[in-house]
């Protein structure tokens, strides 16, 4: 597909100009969106069956992640996600195959090697730095790398990423108050998917928006619709780019959906009405930007169902594949509890 | 080189070692002004950036570090009294001493956290306490506690080397005890090896901190009365010297643990654990702790911290029915 479009002019220049966006990259959004959504969705399935013992997804959140992300230098940058960034990861080079790997805990999954449970991600190669279950804690890791590129003078930006749940925890606190105090390059990016667990945002704050607290730390930052992934890169491509030479910290808060229960062990009718889901789903963030794209006239209808059929195919080989890949040996339990000398 | 008390040979192994790595530097509270017992003097003027004032806040103090480290720098971190690092146990135990292990060694983390601890300073319940049994549990931290000037120095350059997080505790009363001569380079010292600091043949005490001063105290008492002690200076509370440790327990067959720590789940009980599991046939005595009374560590009245600290006498006390057995 990608052939045949660069034969031709793009639909609308203006357009394009507009999103601040390829059409290259534009396509790219929505295959690491579809690519997300649809590897979370085989997780379950093989949850369901028995095959994974545990899935925690980011459906709903696909354009909060894939669009800001795709705002960071990949292989310059830093991002210290946590456990629903999914989409996050593979703008960063996370393939179907490793996604697959990381749920079943293999040997050769290149996040912990089945030390950690699924989605708790960390790649040093691709400057994805090692996250656990605790949260907001990577927080203050953020804004320890954002100090260090300080120190060192590195033209580099970090994205703390956390749900609006985390921003509770002292953590939260400490380091934003930490990086506005030194001005450095973070990017706080929250995602307020409406749900802790089965806490709504009322129970969490008593600010109308996570970015509201920007004021306290004398910190630029903002709210956007995170069910838009273009919004979302327009939002965060110039914080990250302010950042980059000097600005300082932003705290982005992005208003999205947890469309899933919490993880594959909840069930989310015991606290939130069918009604409230329905209309969410209505605003799906992957629906939305394929209308949006088509009916500005980037991709004829219909054009981008390759890439659908593209990543169904890449899912069900990864799947397969990774199913087939070695477990740990039990005593690999042992080992790498110090580096060496 | 000069005779050094424990503060400056502190001092001086931080000196050298922003000297030496541009990679390394410290963060914590009031540590441009030179820190509250002077550690850091001098290092903001002369290393400027490199010397970091942090907010009141023990969990961004080590977060930071943690983010720093995994960059590739190697910070210092002080944290004023050891006893407010909990508010970075989360940090500590949850994040830092996992980074290797849970990356397979793909990341880990250089970084040293500095923290003064320890009673006899009339510092009341919380700057007086050890710390040192909640961290030394911990598989992924070194946990360091030297009693001697040139070991403040050795080993403060060990735990800035090692790629690991290493606690490097600094008892507040060992700090301007004594001096001690250290001419040229500092000694190449492993974090790891514990130190025969006494050789005798009746029973070992094993101390470290400020209590190892008291046991060599307590020891030259005893030899005054005709019982010789080996004293072993741990150095090193995790990981443990269990060869230095089982070799002595083996040697005297009698084993007095001290430290200042509440005795219930102190260190002690591990290293007496070590040597009844592995050297129970060489012991002629059942082994003995001093150590401090299971009460919220440390009243602030002197005749109360008096009370709970273990001291040279008591010490001495123990050893002689030890020796008696």
């Amino acid at each position: 597909m990608a052939a045949t479009r660069a034969t031709r002019p793009p639909r609308s220049q203006k357009t394009i100009d507009e999103y601040l966006l390829s059409e290259q990259q534009l396509e790219d959004m929505y295959y690491h969106m579809l690519l997300a959504r649809k590897l979370n969705e085989r997780m379950l399935a093989l949850n369901r069956q028995g095959r994974a013992p545990f899935v925690i997804a980011g459906a709903g959140q696909e354009a909060a992640q894939v669009g800001a992300a795709m705002a960071l230098r990949k292989g310059t940058d830093y991002l210290a996600p946590y456990y629903r960034d999914l989409g996050m990861n593979l703008v960063f080079g996370m393939t179907a195959r490793e996604a697959m790997l990381n749920l079943l805990a293999k040997r050769d999954d290149p996040n912990s090697h089945g030390r950690q449970m699924p989605s708790h991600w960390g790649n040093t190669a691709r400057k994805v730095v090692t996250q656990s279950s605790v949260v907001t804690t990577q927080f203050l890791h953020a804004a320890g790398i954002g100090l260090a590129a300080k120190l060192r003078k590195d033209p580099i930006v970090v994205m703390a990423c956390c749900g609006e749940g985390s921003t509770s925890r002292g953590d939260f606190h400490e380091a934003l108050n930490f990086a506005s105090i030194h001005r450095l390059p973070v990017i706080f990016f929250v995602q307020n998917n409406g749900y802790a667990i089965t806490e709504k945002n009322e129970k969490e704050m008593a600010v109308e928006h996570v970015a509201d607290r920007k004021r306290a730390y004398n910190m630029q930052g903002a709210v956007v619709d995170g069910m838009d992934a273009i919004a979302v890169y327009q939002t965060v491509r110039p914080a990250v780019d302010e950042a980059r030479k000097g600005g300082g910290p932003h705290l982005i808060e992005a208003k999205c959906y947890r469309l899933w229960p919490h993880s594959s062990d909840d069930d989310d009718s015991r606290y939130r009405t069918k009604n409230e889901l329905e209309e969410w789903s209505l605003k799906d963030p992957i629906k939305l930007f394929r209308e949006r794209v088509e009916s500005d006239g980037i991709f004829p209808r219909g054009d981008l169902d390759e890439i659908e059929a593209r990543v169904e195919e890449e899912i069900r080989e990864a799947a397969q594949w990774a199913l087939m890949q070695p477990d740990p040996a039990p005593e690999d339990a042992l080992g790498f509890v110090y580096k060496e000398l | 080189m000069t005779a050094l008390t424990a503060i400056e040979a502190v001092r001086t192994a931080l000196d050298e070692a922003l000297a030496a790595d541009d990679r390394v530097f410290i963060l914590g509270e009031d540590v441009e002004a030179g820190g509250v017992f002077r550690a850091t003097e001098g290092l903001r003027a002369r290393y400027g950036e490199r010397v970091i004032d942090s907010p009141l806040a023990e969990s961004s103090i080590i977060g930071v570090c943690i983010g720093a480290a995994h960059y590739g720098l190697r910070p210092v971190a002080e944290i004023q009294f050891a006893d407010f690092i909990h508010a970075g146990f989360d940090q500590l135990c949850s994040e830092a001493s996992r980074w290797s292990y849970r990356t397979l060694g793909d990341a880990h983390l250089p970084m040293v956290v500095r923290t003064a601890w320890g009673g006899g300073v009339h510092g009341g319940q919380h700057h007086s306490q050890s710390i040192e049994a909640y961290y030394a549990h911990m598989p992924g931290i070194k946990v360091v506690a030297p009693s001697f000037p040139a070991d403040y120095r050795s080993l403060l350059h060990a735990a800035i080397a090692d790629p690991n997080p290493v606690l490097f505790l600094e008892h507040k009363r060992t700090y301007r005890l004594f001096r001690q001569e250290m001419d040229g380079a500092p000694a190449e010292t492993r974090i790891g090896k514990a130190r025969v600091t006494r050789q005798g043949g009746d029973l070992t005490i094993f101390a470290y901190g400020l209590m190892l001063h008291e046991s060599l105290a307590a020891a030259e008492t005893l030899s005054g009365e005709g019982t010789e002690c080996t004293v072993v200076d741990l150095l090193t509370l995790n990981p443990l010297d269990r060869e230095t440790i089982l070799d002595s327990a083996r040697a005297t067959g009698k084993v007095l643990i001290v430290h200042e720590d509440t005795l219930t789940g102190g260190l002690g009980g591990e290293i007496a654990a070590i040597i009844a599991e592995h050297a129970f046939e060489y012991l002629d005595a059942p082994i003995r702790r001093v150590a401090g009374p299971d009460i919220p560590p440390i009243p602030f009245h002197h005749a109360m911290e008096d009370f709970f600290m273990p001291n040279r006498d008591k010490i001495a006390s123990a050893a002689r029915e030890l020796a008696a057995y």
